[in-house]
């Protein structure tokens, strides 16, 4: 333990402790930007700054260690000096058109210079040039970058891809697509990890909001709305809702305020593409000497651009089983429109998503029906939801709960954990073990493979199939190191869940933002309550799953399945233009 | 005129010049201290700032044209214009440099000119794409500038804590040679220290001199288990026993083949003694051997064994064979008795065979660390006056400054500007008297030395017993040439920057056969270099890394403060043998002086990107 003096406050910590958390500790808040734990502790934005005395310049409380005896001013004339400089600094750079920015209200630097009071600008003011492109689903706004580097250090160390870098050198130094590249003819994933950890509006995720606006508006078109499960965890974060209020149902109801024909949900898919990726792994895993091991999931893009670019020769590898977004568009623009004797093309079908990657993902060529059109019309991140509730001055507190839409409204407890690490994973092995036994297991009997551990490994016995050695990932750089061990033989398996996102999809791009926070565990055990809680918790036991292969794809791998339900990974280029 | 001014008066510089004098010092030294890969544009345009603040304001080609430049420059880095702006910067500089009416103006338009031929690249990407071709890729200059990237604020931290033998581990993590690396290291991490823009470079040789010399025997880490694999090094130079230390700790079998008698190369047959002290030196090898390196010496590759038997019995060939034989003047007389290459001396020396020169007058022809090497041998083997003769002047030499400060200390004469032009010798044959031309120093050459030419003044004689020829050694490709190794013009082998030789399946070659002559650390590093790719080649993927952990730094200390030199024995004393002649620092000392450490590894960039490879 070291003792030392804080503002007067006698206080000790143990070794090796920063004087930010040291203060944090003691309740003292010291102001910082770029600072994110383990992440980004590089001392650049200078807003820490606090005076030790002793020492004749002031040292940033990010990175310095309390030492023995330290005698700590976190507010003196001089500190106030610096931080309140420092920052006019950074905003003589920073495009503060505040009031059209989309993290206006979520915004550190603004919520910074409102605490420190700053309401003049000494500094002639002079914001780097933006050259936005919007063909990607991330945004790069150079205008508002504070070059806090934590989209550097967030793409490097948590996902490893390496597609953000410093450019330029000397006064001009920023940030950008590393190796002078843009974003478009790089491997990108577009997981929005960036942009979560962005402290401004200089990394968004591509605002399509209006696109969905215009479908409401025509009177000819029938709009579909699917929303994935851990969005319903997550939005009412945004409307400080407590607990009781921010129920799916709220959500429901919102979403209907705005004018949508159809509520449905994705965990409906979720269960769909349990019954064929289920299918699939009990099709290979009896048939072992036909394909290469392991078989992975598929339902996350952002993991499915990454194995394409990073491990080509592993595609072959994923599951054919389309992701529950697109499975959902491609059954609404079938079986769904003509159940409901709807023309598919005046059918505009939008997803509400926890995720940036899904707006890449339901552009691909691939994902298109029999007219060639798009499975799924418009891709709408949670954030972008909870936008639209706020332009029409909902106020979801006030609503009545209400219910899903039927026939493509319904989900299980295995639905509903698709949305959180090791819940794709949980809910294939329930069915599985169904499919070759013919008899239910315990539905916690996988729990090795719930918890926010980021790569995680179990052994299960189905009788009459054999032990099935798994591994449930999260993560781009925990991915990369898994992959690693796969190809190199140092680990074997035969089933892998990947999301891109630290935590799954709970922890996804497309949520909403609490700076230097992460969420995604928290996120993640309310949807493993809702499972617990389900009265279903068997994929093949949804009714409406159950009725729609009985009614239309008559079985799971079956010839309308093959057509609507799966897709080749190869058909398409990940990278398309390496100019 | 004020009528009270007196007629002349004394010039004393008032306190605001003194105050600028001060701070073009730090200026320069801050130049001095510039980090690499800065962007080129950017630079030259604020260098064009500073001349435009220079310009006396009288004619209009400096006073506006200047401006202009700068602003067009600026403009380029804010990616505003269109290509066509380089044409109008390329013809405003032209007439500035046709028109100005002093050097202030024609000088800093030729600044602007040198740069749009040197980067054009740059400019064209600045305006083509809005972007920067300069990257600051490893951005701690020490570590950046040492050959082998060894960790050296880490080490400094380490020695500043005491624990000297932590900082040889760690040091070995990059470099297997720390002992010899401390006594006789060029030491390229001082060049652009960034403690230059606050005082000066610390002396980072030193401080590992200190660490060596206060460690005692370190033990050598543990090897990887074997691997079956066997790698011949031809050469046990520094560069060769480097291969060998990083193959065997990767579990490879390794053997060394040597021509000479011992091991070391030029460490033993080039380097002096009162420099590398012969026992540190057989420290040192016996160390990096005891990791179980089977070692043949005077074997010669070519003639004992050839080169095709080596590359049958093993599975991979590194050729480390250095520069050793001498290169001729060519004057007359060169063939004379008493005429001897400084190669033959040093290696003479190396084994311990010391020629007598008691009483004779000695001539050494050259300007390098090897001509200050043989004149300050000559000196210690007894002779009566030394004369070292160069063409151009002292400041020209290449050698380093300290060394011929040095030799001049001991009593060495340095007859600059005089070119060898004859070998005077007796009818025995003898050598007695080198001539030599006065030269008058000229125009600066591409290199940016300035070229000796003739000078209207008669030969000088220059009596001598002995005649030592230090101008530049050159590779023995003999034994190679016929195995298809490539020899490129200059007669060095052709490897490429991986040291693999191109189309030549596991042979790798490294060190002065490749470069030419050069420092003992750039051999270490093409050593490390050969050992991590001839693992890959081998079909491995060991990893090199050092279990020391570097001590977090507390604010460093920017009180300026002058730097710790190393102190010498006394010339009049050491000049009379071959004992080291520098002196460690004091525990006092290297305290100080490692606390001068700016510890680039963690402020500024370091704690961002690249403040520490912690394994390669």
């Amino acid at each position: 333990m070291v003792n030392f003096k804080m503002n007067d406050r006698e206080l000790s910590v143990s070794n090796g402790t920063t004087i930010l958390k040291a203060a944090e500790q003691a309740g003292i808040p010291i102001p910082h930007l770029c600072y994110l734990k383990d992440i980004n502790e590089i001392a650049a934005c200078r807003m820490c700054m606090v005076e030790v005395e002793g020492t004749n310049r002031l040292v940033p409380a990010c990175n310095t260690e309390v030492a023995e005896g330290m005698v700590i001013h976190t507010n003196s004339p001089r500190v106030r000096q610096a931080r309140k400089t420092n920052l006019r600094l950074i905003l003589s750079q920073h495009n503060s058109n505040c009031t059209v920015c989309v993290r206006s209200g979520n915004c550190e630097l603004q919520r910074l210079s409102h605490d420190l009071n700053i309401h003049y600008q000494p500094y002639q003011v002079c914001p780097e040039r933006s050259n936005v492109d919007l063909s990607t689903p991330i945004v790069r706004e150079a205008s508002k970058c504070i070059k806090c580097m934590r989209c550097v250090q967030v793409c490097d160390k948590v996902q490893g891809m390496h597609i953000w870098d410093v450019a330029g050198t000397g006064s001009r130094t920023t940030v950008d697509v590393s190796y002078n590249r843009y974003l478009k003819n790089t491997a990108c994933t577009f997981c929005g990890q960036c942009v979560t950890h962005c402290p401004t509006g200089a990394l968004t995720v591509r605002d399509d909001t209006n696109r969905v606006l215009r479908a409401l508006a025509d009177p000819e078109i029938t709009t579909v709305v699917q929303v994935a499960p851990a969005v319903r965890v997550a939005w009412a974060e945004a409307f400080g809702l407590s607990p009781r209020q921010a129920t799916t149902g709220r959500m429901v109801a919102a979403l209907k305020r705005i004018g949508f024909d159809y509520v449905f949900d994705t965990n409906f898919a979720a269960d769909l593409t349990i019954m064929e990726e289920g299918s699939e792994f009990i099709q290979r895993f009896t048939h072992r000497g036909k394909y290469r091991w392991p078989m992975f999931t598929s339902c996350c893009p952002g993991w499915v651009r990454f194995l394409k670019t990073q491990y080509p020769s592993y595609t072959e590898n994923l599951s054919t089983a389309k992701s529950p977004q697109q499975m959902f568009g491609a059954v609404a623009k079938s079986y769904f429109a003509d159940k409901k004797d709807i023309n598919p093309k005046k059918l505009f079908v939008v997803s509400i998503m926890p995720c940036s990657a899904k707006k890449a993902e339901a552009e691909l060529p691939t994902m298109r029906n029999a007219f060639g059109d798009p499975d799924v019309d418009a891709v709408l991140t949670t954030r972008e939801m909870c936008r639209l509730f706020r332009s029409d001055c909902i106020v979801p507190a006030d609503l009545e709960e209400a219910e899903f839409d039927s026939p493509l409204g319904s989900g299980t407890g295995a639905a509903v954990i698709f949305g959180t690490t090791g819940g794709v994973m949980d809910a294939a092995l329930r069915s599985a073990y169904y499919l070759v036994t013919g008899k239910n297991p315990d539905p916690d009997a996988f729990t090795e493979v719930r918890g926010s551990k980021p790569w995680k490994e179990a052994t299960f016995s189905i009788p009459g199939a054999g032990d099935v050695k798994v591994a449930v990932v999260s993560g781009l750089a925990n991915t990369r190191k898994l992959m690693e061990a796969v190809d190199s033989g140092k680990a074997d398996y035969d089933f892998v869940e990947v999301m891109a996102c630290p935590g799954g999809c709970a922890g996804g791009g497309g949520q909403p933002i609490h700076d230097g926070v992460e969420m995604a565990s928290s996120r993640g055990s309310q949807l493993w309550k809702l499972d617990a809680k389900a009265l279903i918790r068997f994929s093949h036991e949804n009714p409406d799953v159950q009725e729609l292969y009985h009614a239309y794809l008559k079985k799971p791998l079956g010839e309308k399945s093959h057509h609507l339900l799966h897709t080749d990974h190869d058909a398409w280029d990940a990278l398309p233009d390496k100019a | 005129m004020d009528s009270n001014m007196s007629r002349l008066e004394v010039k004393t510089p008032g306190q605001a010049q003194a105050v600028v004098e001060q701070l073009y010092r730090n200026m320069e030294r801050r130049i001095a201290a510039s980090p690499p890969g800065l962007c080129p544009v950017d630079m030259a345009l604020n260098f064009l700032n500073l001349c435009q603040a220079q310009t006396c304001g009288k004619c209009v080609p400096c006073r506006i044209g200047l401006t202009q430049l700068s602003n067009m420059i600026r403009e380029v880095l804010d990616g505003e214009p269109s290509i066509g702006i380089l044409r109008r910067i390329e013809n405003t500089a032209q007439v500035i440099v046709d028109t100005a009416d002093c050097a202030i103006g024609i000088d800093a338009a030729n600044l602007v000119l040198m740069g749009l031929k040197g980067f054009r690249d740059d400019y064209e990407e600045h305006i083509l794409h809005h972007r920067c071709l300069g990257s600051l890729r490893n951005p701690v200059p020490c570590v950046a500038l040492c050959p082998a990237g060894v960790d050296i604020p880490g080490y400094i931290s380490l020695v500043n804590e005491g624990r000297c033998a932590d900082a040889v581990r760690l040091i070995r993590k990059d470099n297997p040679f720390p002992t010899a690396c401390a006594y006789i290291c060029e030491h390229p991490c001082e060049a652009r220290c960034r403690r230059n823009m606050v005082d000066d470079a610390v002396n980072i040789r030193g401080l590992k001199r200190y660490a060596v010399d206060h460690a005692d025997n370190v033990p050598q880490p543990k090897k990887a288990p074997a691997t079956g694999k066997s790698v011949a090094i031809i050469g046990g130079g520094p560069g060769g026993l480097s291969a060998a230390y990083y193959l065997a700790l990767m579990g490879h079998k390794v053997t060394v083949y040597e021509k000479q008698k011992h091991l070391g190369g030029m460490m033993r047959y080039g380097i002096p003694s009162y420099r590398l002290p012969r026992q540190k030196l057989d420290d040192e090898i016996a160390s990096i051997l005891s990791l179980g390196i089977e070692v043949h010496t005077e074997v010669d590759v070519g003639t004992d064994i050839t080169f095709d038997a080596l590359k049958q019995e093993y599975d991979c060939l590194y050729l480390s064979i250095g520069a050793h034989t001498d290169k001729k003047t060519g004057i007359e007389g060169e063939d004379s008795e008493g005429v001897i290459s400084a190669v033959e001396l040093l290696r003479g020396i190396g084994d311990d065979e010391m020629p007598d020169f008691t009483g004779q007058n000695v001539a050494v022809i050259g300007g390098g660390n090897v001509a200050m090497d043989v004149t300050r041998s000559a000196i210690r083997l007894g002779a009566a006056k030394v004369t070292c003769v160069y063409r151009r002047r002292q400041e020209d030499m290449t050698a380093q400054q300290e060394e011929v400060e040095g030799a001049i200390a001991e009593g060495a004469e340095v007859l600059t500007l005089h070119a060898p032009l004859k070998i005077e010798a007796n009818e025995a044959g003898h050598a007695v008297a080198l001539w030599a031309q006065p030269q008058i120093i000229g125009e600066i050459d591409k290199q940016g030395r300035p070229r000796p030419n003739t000078a209207a003044v008669e030969p000088l004689r220059i009596p001598a017993d002995t005649i030592i020829v230090a101008i530049g050694q050159g590779i023995e490709t003999h034994g190679f040439e016929q195995t298809g190794i490539k020899i490129q013009r200059g007669g060095t082998l052709l490897a490429d920057s991986s040291t693999q030789l191109p189309d030549m399946e596991g042979v790798f070659a490294g060190g002065d056969c490749v470069t030419g002559p050069a420092t003992v650390i750039r051999a270490i590093a093409a050593g490390k270099a050969a050992a991590a790719n001839i693992d890959e080649y081998l079909g491995f993927h060991h990893e090199i890394k050092s279990e020391v952990t570097v001590p977090t730094p507390r604010c460093t200390d920017l009180r300026p403060r002058g730097r710790v030199d190393a102190t010498e024995r006394d010339a009049c004393e050491r000049k009379g043998d071959f004992q080291c002649i520098e002196c460690g620092m004091t525990d006092e000392e290297s305290a100080q002086e490692s606390s001068r450490c700016l510890r680039c590894d963690r402020f500024g960039y370091g704690n961002f990107k690249g403040g520490r490879v912690e394994k390669w």
